[in-house]
């Protein structure tokens, strides 16, 4: 395994979520997609890290650990701001939400 | 490369990530979207094992498949009815996605390809070593602290501001 074989998969990862953020009409599978891109930006991080760096250097990883932190807070605020939509619009879909549309 | 059984694992690891990755965003049911997230969540759990981030692997398992995939089940039944389970997908915007999606691949694959850095770099063959005491110096007594403050008073903020916006509002 080399650091190419790492990187393909966090390419397509991250081109599947920006697929899932491009075509989804639902908030939760946009939240969905969003978590893939999340996910091969630490892929990567781990990578470099694991390859570029010298073996006793693991500063990538402390920043996969931060990402993954921030994607925790970042799901949690989402799902609230998407609970907060439903209650005032009756509906998840982005397009519906449409007041602040000039 | 000589066909190991390591090779063969960590190719099983590798497909089930992205096939699985590849149903979260085709598969129409919302529900199954949600559990083909989680066979993903662990594929990359899988590969982190083999990047030799032991920690970071079970950090993986434990904050996104017990954390963050309850929190998508739980919005999903707190807003999804039953009409609504299923995702709404318009054609046009398919074929455009698709088409953005597949430019974007490419190019990326041709950069990962064409930098002369990246080809090559091996595996050097050390061993898995236990990472969590280096990452709990590092973070706790090293250059990390303050991105570390910052970090839990960010999660402080979050934590007040969820509960803050899906509250019921009180009227007076």
């Amino acid at each position: 395994m080399s650091l190419q074989h790492y990187l393909v998969i966090s390419a397509m990862l991250f081109t599947l979520g920006i697929f899932a953020v491009l075509t989804r009409r639902n908030a939760i599978s946009i939240l969905m997609g969003i978590e893939l891109i999340l996910n091969s930006c630490n892929l990567n991080f781990a990578a470099f890290s694991r390859f570029v760096t010298p073996p006793e250097n693991i500063d990538g990883q402390i920043i996969a650990i931060f990402g993954i932190v921030l994607a925790a807070a970042e799901a949690a605020v989402f799902l609230a701001i998407i609970l907060a939509i439903y209650r005032e619009f009756g509906s998840i879909r982005p397009n519906e939400v449409d007041t602040l549309k000039g | 490369m000589e066909f190991t059984l390591k090779t063969l694992i960590f190719y099983g690891f590798a497909l089930l990530t992205v096939a699985s990755g590849i149903v979260v965003v085709t598969v129409r049911n919302i529900v199954h979207a949600a559990f083909s997230l989680m066979v993903t969540l662990f594929g990359v759990a899988g590969l982190y094992v083999f990047l030799q981030a032991d920690f970071l692997a079970a950090t993986q398992v434990i904050v996104y498949v017990g954390g963050i995939l309850v929190l998508i089940l739980f919005g999903v039944m707190m807003t999804s009815g039953r009409l609504e389970m299923r995702i709404h997908i318009e054609r046009g915007q398919l074929l455009l996605g698709a088409v953005v999606a597949i430019a974007l691949l490419m190019l990326l694959l041709a950069v990962i390809a064409n930098t002369p850095q990246w080809k090559n770099v091996a595996d050097d063959g050390t061993q898995l070593q236990p990472t969590t005491e280096s990452i709990g110096t590092l973070i706790l007594n090293g250059q990390f602290l303050l991105p570390f403050e910052v970090v839990s008073v960010l999660l402080l903020v979050a934590l007040i501001g969820a509960a803050l916006i899906s509250r019921k509002e009180v009227r007076e």
